[in-house]
């Protein structure tokens, strides 16, 4: 391992996203935004939902972002730098075993969705107003952020060397969108009872572990997924996910 | 100390076709039939090659597209696992010891990958801090290749908007940034005006003067003649010639080639111009007449004479001095330009 390579590889990526700060920023923000706005404010305000509603989103919001700008910052990237501009050709060349590199891109990819979780809470927080927030279970709340951003970086990772230039559209429609749906970030996933089938199949989602994890750690009344397992099920799919990443990514940099 | 690269018996069988913008024409598919019946494609880029590069030469791999050139590159710079056969890069296994091969090559590939996210200064800075270079040295260096390269005045721009030869000429600056012991460039004056060509030249001579290694590949063959010290002639993925220019040269029988036009079959005239003095072969397909002989024009008027003897008439002549084309030419009866 070569350190000195692996931080100048670390420093271009946070190069480059310094010079892309404000549409960045942008791209992470106004989504999460626009949900909180819609649905922590106009829906209950209007009465159509109860005001306790607010507690149940504001988790769920955080899950999504840190979850959509992880796999985001990581695959988009990926993608494009392999297929069209072959950037990431030079890298490849650097003196280290290009698996470093695909490390590399999921701690980049993790500190991102970390920011983002940074920026969405209280943006969110303020929005909404007055949401009671427990900060009693810190560390577990900790260990689940974490496990969340590792989560959405390496899903990040598999996805942007195994999906082509051309696929992009449908990673959106087929993969993302279902995933955001059943991901259990606008309602709880006790919700789904009276969905039995519904409700077993969603576990398969990373997403649900995210959300429920949350939910649990930062507003433990609300009914929630165990916070012991949903560490279990986020560290299994951690794993999984980096050795998947890291598989494809060998496939991808090698012909 | 230079540094040699050292290729065994490479063969490579690609399992997929080529990617889309691959830019390589004339690849030949074999559709194979898996065991469950399942399509599958093999095409066979390399078939057995071996290299000895020696330290402290300019080598040049020479062959018309689809040769395997690139994908020689390819496994000589780590980014193509051999199906079979070994490579070494000084005493660096280059598949096994991949890091320390790294180290000591500098790669110039075929298809422009520069890093569009960054301006040219902050490409050559960024590539010498992947290779440890401390900030102070990596400036200095920056600086001094922009200039040798003519990009001063565009160093703060995106790359973005060069034009194919700025780019070009950035990446052979990238591949020198770290100042490696074996230089590859893959094609490295494709698509260059004459002037760009011969700064490139001069910078690929100075830089062997300096000790090191290059290994370039080219379909051109004044480029091959005009830098290498030895020259590997491959075609569909095999050796078939290796030397010096000036041996390699001297090697096709009679050296000068005409190549002949008459306005009907020329089966009957074969036997004529064999007789010709000087003429060492001759090589008949229907109106064509390829004819080697040591001596180019002073031939013609003898060959006008047998061709009105036996009733055939001549409507064109070629005839070219010895070169590696005629070499390539001789050995695969086809051009290397096709
Ligand atoms: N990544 C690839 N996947 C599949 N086939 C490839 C790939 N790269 C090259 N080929 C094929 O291998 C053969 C040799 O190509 P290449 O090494 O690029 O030759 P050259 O550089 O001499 O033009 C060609 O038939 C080409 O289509
Ligand atoms: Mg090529």
């Amino acid at each position: 391992m070569n350190w000195k390579t692996f931080r100048a590889m670390l420093a271009r990526d946070a190069h480059v996203a310094r010079r892309n700060f404000i549409p960045m920023v942008l791209q992470t923000m106004l989504q999460p935004m626009l949900f909180t706005f819609v649905f922590g404010q106009v829906m209950t305000r209007s009465g159509m939902m109860a005001s306790s509603y607010k507690m149940i989103l504001l988790p769920g919001i955080m899950a999504v972002s840190m979850v959509m700008t992880g796999i985001m910052g990581v695959a988009m990237p990926l993608i494009g730098e392999f297929q069209f501009t072959r950037e990431i050709e030079d890298r490849l060349l650097a003196p280290i075993k290009i698996e470093w590199l695909a490390v590399e891109k999921v701690v980049a990819g993790m500190v991102q969705s970390l920011a983002s979780g940074a920026v969405v809470v209280p943006a969110a927080w303020l929005v909404l107003g007055n949401v009671e927030l427990s900060f009693a279970n810190a560390w577990m709340f900790a260990v689940i952020v974490m496990l969340v951003a590792l989560l959405s970086a390496a899903g990040g990772l598999t996805l942007g060397c195994s999906v082509g230039q051309t696929q992009v559209g449908l990673l959106f429609s087929l993969v993302l969108a279902p995933m955001i749906m059943f991901g259990c970030a606008y309602y709880p996933w006790s919700s789904l009872a009276s969905y039995p089938i519904l409700q077993k199949l969603v576990l398969v989602n990373p997403l649900v572990y995210a959300s429920e994890g949350l939910r649990g750690t930062l507003v433990p009344d609300v009914p929630h997924i165990s916070v012991a397992v949903v560490i279990a099920a986020l560290a299994a799919m951690d794993v999984a996910l980096v050795l998947l990443g890291l598989k494809q990514f060998r496939g991808k940099a090698m012909s | 100390m230079g540094v040699g690269v050292r290729a065994q018996e490479l063969r490579k069988v690609y399992s997929s076709p080529p990617p889309m913008a691959a830019g390589s024409a004339g690849f030949s598919f074999t559709a194979v039939r898996g065991p469950k019946g399942k399509q599958k494609t093999e095409i066979v880029a390399l078939d057995g090659l071996s290299l000895d590069v020696r330290a402290g030469e300019v080598f040049g791999l020479l062959g018309p597209n689809g040769a395997g050139k690139t994908t020689t590159v390819g496994i000589l710079t780590t980014r193509v696992k051999p199906t079979n056969g070994s490579a070494w890069i000084g005493e660096y296994d280059v598949w096994r010891e991949q890091v320390a091969a790294k180290r000591l090559i500098g790669v110039v590939q075929q298809r422009p990958n520069l890093d569009f996210s960054l301006t040219a200064r902050e490409i050559l800075e960024f590539h010498a801090a992947y290779f440890g270079i401390g900030r102070v040295e990596r400036t200095r260096v920056a600086a001094e290749l922009l200039e040798r390269f003519q990009l001063t005045e565009r160093a703060d721009q995106m790359v973005r908007g060069f034009s194919g030869g700025m780019m070009q000429r950035l990446s052979i600056a990238r591949a020198m940034m770290h100042d490696p012991k074996v230089l590859f460039l893959d094609e490295p004056s494709a698509g260059l005006d004459p002037q760009t060509r011969l700064l490139l030249w001069d910078i690929i001579r100075e830089y062997n003067r300096a000790g090191k290694t290059i290994l370039l590949t080219t379909h051109n063959m004044e480029e091959a003649d005009a830098l290498c010290h030895r020259i590997a002639i491959v075609d569909h993925g095999k050796l078939i010639a290796l030397g010096s220019p000036a041996d390699l040269k001297a090697s096709i029988p009679g050296g000068y080639l005409l190549r002949l036009r008459f306005t009907g079959p020329a089966d009957g005239l074969a036997g004529r111009l064999r007789e010709l003095a000087g003429v060492s072969e001759v090589n008949v397909s229907g109106p064509s007449v390829d004819l080697y002989a040591d001596r180019g024009g002073p031939l013609a008027p003898a060959i006008v004479t047998a061709a009105s003897a036996a009733g055939a008439e001549l409507c064109d002549v070629h005839i070219s001095e010895p070169s590696l084309e005629n070499l390539f030419l001789h050995h695969t009866g086809r051009s290397l330009r096709d």
